[in-house]
Formats: structure tokens, C-alpha cells, sequence
């Protein structure tokens, strides 16, 4: 049992999914209920537990003030950032949050940060995974919009340590797209990757050339999506509402909710058809319905899509290119189905883009793929290698409030940068460096990525002491700092104060939190599955001695059924996995016969007239069961 | 000579050096440089060196592989473009960039200005005029009001500035053949003096300063233009 298997998660703002390389291809594991998207839904149930997917958005509209949904919106972010957010997302903050302080969501009367409901979301993938396997899996690959900036990646990590996953690598989007769509590719192309997801826009150029991946540059906005439009949908049936039926219903939340679901029917209708009805049954018994033809949607929803232009353009003029020099738009993410959208792609790019993937499940594929490369790789994947970029320039606050520019905005990640300080002071013995990303020219117009203090410098006069500080962005965009004093070249103290984020001891203690809660949930979900197939070979079996099969077994063959099965029931009402597993297998192998003459017994009796069903073959004792999936080989 | 970046035997990643960036790649320090083969090593290099490809290694040469790739990355992007490449190589030859040429220095002292603020003479006019114009149209856009006269004529100014700046690029790669030269007679043994490459150096250093000096007009154009 291969215990370094390497899961790839694309951890969505609307969707999440899970995604493995088997047999160089990749595929997206289904959960339980056998669908392959997790809606990045969390919710609170009564009993205080945590619900997580499509089981938690019948909460959304029930008890909409113990359910959040879209949360990747806020990772690392600040409260002054997220104002806007607030104003159309009902998003409830923690009363007591402090200047400063990490953000914190209110689910009924707890609260979490960002980074922990995004844990209960990869939990939930991480389970569907071991459940798949068999096995727990524990390293992985996720997904990050390409234009996240530090602190957002930062959070996306630590959501991923907190639910007990080995993050070994953050993947931009649509660069993950690329590899999904680049597996068979081996000749040379430029690309342009335009994904529209739920919550996040970016735009990639790249060039693929013998199995490298180069992203030459890229673009985009974090606070743009399908979001927005539903947000556009939601205001105006909310005006129609107070207008025509003269209720105002702004702040029932769960009035919102059971507008937005029709909005988002609405929307995906108008994807394929040319007029809708928005047709909504309000919690006050009225109806509210709305027709919506395609012209009046799309002359609705052109503001939100046009925004996608400028990051477009920008990203071709730091690439150097004209539109006829790409080879190939590719579409990424469930917005990309709106019309509207591909003739915008079309115009920019001057040639009909690709969709042959699904474009809610190829940023997860390719997390794949990637998760294959770091594995190893495979036959599929051995010439394959992806260089990223760096989306935001990086910088250091100068006097004056300036900014110096280090590292340049798609500039091939890793990258460093190595600068040298002084004092200005007689005998100071620290400095203070504040890291900013972002293009603008003063300090307070960029974000501020986190305030270093050098400390420990030997009193000299001052200018004498030089500090060497080396800026190291690794190959998941995040930002290392380390320092020496050049004299003396003893390595210099450095305190940090993340802008934003949490600190190492915040992680950790949340991460013993939930590997409490992972050890136990697997462990109990194994008795759970494994007791839940007893139950049904157990079942099978009664039915099969009511078959004439069962004359036709040896006394012997009988009685070692009877044995067996007794020997199950022992040790089902016991919480030891192991037991139950050996007595399901062991009876299954004694009832492999049986099961053969049954299915004989079935076929003579389908051809003397009789369909399957009537001769009552059942569900024989071997047949597959519902969790063969465990077993599935690797 | 280049650095041992990875075992040729087992191909494992070798400790980083302090190397600079003509070295790392085993390159002669000359500014003629063909950047297809440059581009090449890129990859073949990205093969060995990525965390990616290293990802299964243990932590030190997990760690190596990071600082390798990244300085594999830093000096693939300053060489493979000639104005870095060549700021690259005179940085290494000890000039401070951030200054002008000895020559417009002096010149500077005479008149008794900033240096920064050494316009090329051949520009004077040009940029007094420009700035005038630039002038004009912050205030009619601040006023709200538009004047597509002065507007196109910006434009235009734009235009010449940027073939301007694309040929100071064929000024700058006609003195990289002569300092290549230089670089061979000293190869191969011959006494080059210092007069010569300075020479050579501060004729780079004034049509850089040139380059910059236009590019930075070139990016308030564009500033007052699309604002």
C-alpha cells in the first residue's frame, strides 16, 4: 500500500475537487454520494458538526447564519480590505475581532478564520481521497488563483496543515489547466489560459515546449467571477421585490439564499438557452418571477465580463505578444460557459478558444499532473516540468514612502534578490524593512506583505554595518527573508510581523485540533463502512438460502458458511476494523460458489423466459458491494 | 569554465557557489551572445536543477535546489536580455550604473546641475518641448476637459521616442563586437589597456543612460496619456 500517494486539489471558490494520476491519466475522485464536485460550502448542523459539501447547502437556505460559502474570498485577507465583500456577501464577522487580527467568520455561535473553514473543505476532499485509497493520503498539490499575492497563498498552506495535509506544492491555476490540457502535447505552442472561476479571474500566457511549461507572463483579478454576476441578478430581484410586491426582504438571509439559488439556475439556463424565468418562491409564501431575455443578461453582465480585458491585455504586453502569435486560448472555469464570455475570448485572442475539458474539473486534473511530477513522475509525465512566475512585483518601503522594486512581476519563480542596508543612526542596532507587493509606486497604494526586524546589528557609527538581506521566493510564490551582517557575517536576527496571516503557533495549534478529529473520523468511518458491508453480506447470504443454489452446496461447504457468518456477526458490534474486514473477506470467499450457482441458476432461469429480476438472484454474497471502491487497484 | 551544478554520474544537485551569472553558465564574458543556445541550457539546466524534479530529495539538496534554480532563474532572465546583459557585464566591471558616464559627470559639474538631470543634448529641445505638452494636458484632463490635438501629438511624440529607444539597442549591440574583441586579445595574451576599455565602457554607459532617460519620458507619456 503505497503510503506517498500525492493528491491534487483544486480548492474552489464556488467548487472543490480531488484529483489523482492512475495510470497516466488523471481522474477526479468522487465523494460519497458519487459526485465529483464539493460544493466549498461549510456549515454548522444542530449537533454543532461540521458539514461540509453538498450535504451543507440545504443549510445555506435553512439556516443561513450557520452555513458560509465563497470563504476563498477572504483568504488572507485584512478586515479594511474586505469591505466590499461584506456589502454583498453575507458573510457574518466575529463581534470581537481586533485591529489586526486574523478575520474570523461567526458559524452559529462559534467562530473560525478563513484558513480553518478552507481545512474543513480539504478535509472533506482528503476524505473522499482515503476513502478511495483505502489508506489516508497526506501530501498534496493545491491550486491557487496565478494572481494570489503572498498572504493569500500563505493562508491557502496553512488551511492545508491545518486539516492534516503535507502541502507539497501551491499550483497557479490556470498553469495547472495547462498541464491537464499539454498531457499528449509534445510540440512547441504559445498558449493563453483564460479562467473564470466562481470568484477569482487570471489570464496566463505560456509556452510549452518539449515538455517544459513556461508561463511567460500573467494576469488577473482575485475579486472577480460568476460571484459577481449572481451578485448583479440578486440586486435586481431584490429592487423588483420591494418594487412589485412591495417587500422588502434584504434582510432575510434566508430570502437572499433562495433568491441567489434561482439566480445561479437562472444564469446557468441562460447559458444555453435565449430567455429564462426567474422564478422564485419567497419564505413569505409570495412568488416573485422575472423573464430574462439573453440580450437584456448579457447587457447586464458585459460590466463584469469587460474587466476581464485589461488584465488580458496587460498580460500580453508583459509577454511581448501580439494576439496572432498565440497558438491557442483555453477556457478554465465555469464561467467560461456563459457566451458572452467565449465571444470575448474569441475577439481578444482572435481565435476560437479550446473548452474540450471540463472546465470545472481541469485545474484539479491538472493538480494531477503535478502532484505525478513531484511524485516522480510516470511514462505520461517524465519529460514535464512547469516553470511559474511571479504574478506581483515585490518591493521594500524607502524613505519617503517610495517603493524599490527587487523583484519584477513575471519573473520565473524560484527567484531572489539580495539587498544591502545600513543604520542612520550612531550605535543602532536595528532596522526595519517592510515588505510590499504589488506595481504601485508608493508603499501605502501596494499590499503590505509583512514588517522585518533586523535586530542584533553591533553598535557602530552610523552607515558602517552592512546587512546583506537575501529575498527568496520559492517555487510556491512565497516569500523567505533571511539576513547576515556582512562584517562580521554573523547571520542577523529577524523578526517578523506578517501583515496579514497567522502565525506558526496559531497553525499549529489548530492543526492538533483537527488531527484529532482526522485519526478518529478515519478510523470510525472505516468500522462504519466495513460494519455497513457486513450488513449487506449478511443480507445476501439470507436471501441466498432461500435459492435452490444453497441445495446444491457439500454439507461441508454449508457448514463453513454458517461458521463464518457467525463469526461476523461476533465481531460486528466491535469497533476493531481489522475483525470485521478479515470476516467480511472470509466470508466472502466461502460464498464465492454460491454466488457462481446462483448466477447459473439466474441465467437457466432468464433463458427458460424469466427476466433476472423475478428470478431473484438478488444482490448475490460476492457481487460488488457499495464501498468496492476501496479496493479499487493502485 | 562552467560551475558544477549537478553530479554528471547520478545526477544529483550540487551545493550552491557565489558564482556570477556569465560563469554559472559557463560563458565567456562577452556580450554577443547567442540566446537560442542560451535558452537551451535554460531548460537542460531547469531538468536537473527544479525543486519539482528534486522533490524527492532529501532536505539539503531540496534546499540546494531551490537556491540553484533560483539563481539558474536570475541569470538566465538578466543574460538572455541585452540591455540587462550588458548592464549585468559593466556592474561586473565595476561601474556604478546608477551614475552617469564619467564624461556627462564632468559635465555635470561644470554646469553646476544634479546629474540626474543631464538631459542627452540631441533631447534638449525635444523634452522641452514634451514637457510642455505633458504640461498642458495634465491640466485640460484635471480641468475635464479633452483636446485630441494635443492628445494625438503626444502620440506621436510617443512614436518617435520608441524608435528612438529600439535603435539605441543597434547603437548598443554595435560596440559589443569591439569590447568582444577586446575580451579575445586578452584571452589570447595580448596587452589591452585600461584606456581601451574604458573607452569602450563609458560609450555602453552613455547609451544606456541615453535608454533610460527616455524610457522614464516614455512612461510619463503614457502616465498623463492614459490617465
Amino acid at each position: 500500500m503505497a503510503t506517498d500517494r500525492i493528491i491534487g486539489i483544486d480548492l474552489g471558490t464556488t467548487n472543490s475537487l480531488v484529483a489523482y494520476m492512475e495510470n497516466d491519466r488523471p481522474i477526479v475522485i468522487p465523494g460519497e454520494d458519487g459526485l465529483n464536485l464539493v460544493p466549498s460550502v461549510v456549515a454548522l448542523d444542530e449537533h454543532d458538526q461540521i458539514i461540509v459539501g453538498n450535504a451543507a447547502r440545504k443549510y445555506l437556505i435553512e439556516t443561513p447564519e450557520r452555513a458560509v460559502y465563497s470563504v476563498k474570498r477572504l483568504m488572507g485577507r485584512g478586515v479594511e480590505d474586505v469591505q466590499d465583500e461584506l456589502k454583498l456577501f453575507p458573510f457574518r464577522l466575529a463581534d470581537d475581532l481586533a485591529a489586526g487580527e486574523v478575520l474570523r467568520i461567526k458559524l452559529g455561535n462559534k467562530t473560525y478564520t478563513p484558513p480553518e473553514i478552507s481545512a474543513f473543505i480539504l478535509r472533506q476532499l482528503k476524505r473522499n481521497a482515503d476513502r478511495y485509497f483505502g489508506a489516508p493520503v497526506s501530501k498534496a498539490v493545491i491550486t491557487v488563483p496565478a494572481y494570489f499575492n503572498d498572504a493569500q497563498r500563505q493562508a491557502t498552506k496553512d488551511a492545508g496543515r491545518i486539516a492534516g495535509l503535507e502541502v507539497l506544492r501551491l499550483v497557479n491555476e490556470p498553469t495547472a489547466a495547462s498541464l491537464a490540457y499539454g498531457l499528449d502535447k509534445k510540440e512547441t505552442a504559445t498558449v493563453a489560459v483564460y479562467d473564470l472561476g466562481g470568484g477569482t479571474f487570471d489570464v496566463s500566457i505560456l509556452k510549452l515546449h518539449e515538455g517544459i511549461f513556461e508561463v511567460i507572463a500573467t494576469n488577473g483579478d482575485t475579486h472577480l467571477g460568476g460571484d459577481d454576476i449572481d451578485n448583479l441578478l440578486i440586486a435586481i430581484a431584490l429592487d423588483d421585490i420591494q418594487g412589485d410586491l412591495g417587500v422588502d426582504v434584504r434582510r432575510s438571509g434566508e430570502a437572499v439564499q433562495t433568491i441567489r439559488k434561482a439566480v445561479i439556475d437562472a444564469k446557468i439556463a441562460l447559458s444555453s438557452q435565449d430567455e429564462t424565468v426567474l422564478d422564485v418562491d419567497l419564505p413569505n409564501g409570495k412568488r416573485y418571477q422575472r423573464k430574462i431575455t439573453r440580450p437584456q443578461y448579457e447587457q447586464l453582465i458585459r460590466p463584469v465580463i469587460d474587466r476581464t480585458v485589461g488584465p488580458v491585455r496587460q498580460a500580453m504586453k508583459d509577454a511581448g505578444l501580439t494576439p496572432q502569435q498565440i497558438d491557442e486560448a483555453v477556457l478554465v472555469g465555469g464561467s467560461t460557459r456563459i457566451p458572452l464570455v467565449r465571444r470575448l475570448v474569441e475577439e481578444q485572442f482572435q481565435r476560437t478558444p479550446h473548452a474540450d475539458l471540463n472546465p470545472d474539473e481541469v485545474v484539479a486534473l491538472g493538480a494531477a499532473v503535478q502532484a505525478n511530477i513531484l511524485g516522480g513522475g510516470s511514462e505520461a509525465t517524465k519529460e514535464m516540468l512547469l516553470l511559474d512566475v511571479t504574478p506581483l512585483s515585490l518591493g521594500i518601503e524607502s524613505l519617503g514612502g517610495g517603493v524599490v522594486k527587487i523583484i519584477h512581476r513575471n519573473s520565473t519563480i524560484p527567484e531572489s534578490a539580495t539587498e544591502h542596508f545600513t543604520t542612520g543612526v550612531e550605535g543602532q542596532t536595528s532596522v526595519a524593512i517592510h515588505v510590499v507587493q504589488g506595481e504601485r509606486e508608493l508603499a501605502k497604494d501596494c499590499r503590505s506583505l509583512a514588517r522585518f526586524d533586523l535586530k542584533g546589528i553591533p553598535p557602530m557609527p552610523a552607515g558602517l554595518p552592512r546587512i546583506e538581506v537575501k529575498f527568496l521566493l520559492d517555487a510556491n510564490g512565497i516569500l523567505h527573508v533571511s539576513a547576515r551582517e556582512a562584517r562580521s557575517g554573523k547571520e542577523a536576527e529577524i523578526e517578523v510581523q506578517p501583515s496579514y496571516g497567522l502565525t506558526d503557533e496559531q497553525v499549529e495549534g489548530m492543526i492538533l485540533e483537527s488531527f484529532d478529529y482526522a485519526e478518529e473520523d478515519f478510523a470510525q468511518r472505516q468500522v462504519i463502512e466495513a460494519r455497513n458491508e457486513g450488513d449487506i453480506i449478511l443480507a445476501a447470504l439470507e436471501k441466498g438460502r432461500k435459492s435452490p443454489a444453497w441445495q446444491q452446496l457439500t454439507s461441508r461447504e454449508r457448514d463453513d458458511i454458517n461458521k463464518l457468518e457467525n463469526a461476523l456477526k461476533a465481531v460486528m458490534p466491535h469497533d476493531d476494523y481489522q475483525a470485521i474486514r478479515s470476516a467480511i473477506d472470509a466470508l466472502n470467499q466461502a460464498t464465492m460458489h454460491l454466488a457462481e450457482l446462483m448466477m447459473d441458476t439466474a441465467v437457466t432461469t432468464a433463458l427458460k423466459g424469466k427476466t433476472m429480476e423475478t428470478a431473484d438472484v438478488g444482490e448475490g454474497p460476492a457481487s460488488p458491494h457499495p464501498i468496492a471502491k476501496a479496493e479499487i487497484k493502485s | 569554465m562552467r560551475a558544477a551544478h549537478y553530479c554528471q554520474e547520478c545526477g544529483k544537485v550540487q551545493p550552491p557557489a557565489p558564482v556570477d551569472y556569465f560563469t554559472f553558465f559557463g560563458l565567456p564574458y562577452k556580450l554577443n551572445l547567442d540566446t537560442a543556445q542560451l535558452e537551451r541550457d535554460f531548460y537542460a539546466l531547469s531538468r536537473k536543477l527544479h525543486p519539482d524534479i528534486n522533490a524527492k530529495a532529501n532536505s539539503s539538496e531540496q534546499a540546494w535546489s531551490l537556491e540553484k534554480t533560483s539563481q539558474l532563474n536570475d541569470a538566465y532572465r538578466t543574460l538572455k536580455d541585452p540591455v540587462s546583459r550588458t548592464e549585468y557585464l559593466l556592474r561586473l566591471q565595476g561601474v556604478q550604473l546608477e551614475e552617469q558616464s564619467k564624461a556627462a559627470t564632468d559635465a555635470a559639474r561644470q554646469s553646476g546641475t544634479a546629474k540626474k538631470q543631464v538631459v542627452p543634448p540631441d533631447l534638449l529641445e525635444k523634452v522641452f518641448e514634451l514637457n510642455m505638452q505633458l504640461e498642458e494636458l495634465r491640466m485640460a484632463k484635471k480641468m475635464g476637459e479633452s483636446d485630441p490635438a494635443l492628445e494625438q501629438e503626444l502620440h506621436d511624440a510617443k512614436r518617435s521616442l520608441t524608435a528612438k529607444q529600439n535603435a539605441m539597442l543597434d547603437e548598443l549591440a554595435a560596440v559589443w563586437s569591439p569590447w568582444d574583441a577586446l575580451v579575445d586579445r586578452m584571452a589570447a595574451g595580448e596587452s589591452v589597456t585600461e584606456a581601451e576599455r574604458a573607452a569602450l565602457r563609458d560609450k555602453m554607459l552613455a547609451i544606456l543612460n541615453r535608454r533610460t532617460y527616455i524610457r522614464n519620458l516614455l512612461r510619463e507619456v503614457d502616465e498623463v496619456l492614459e490617465n
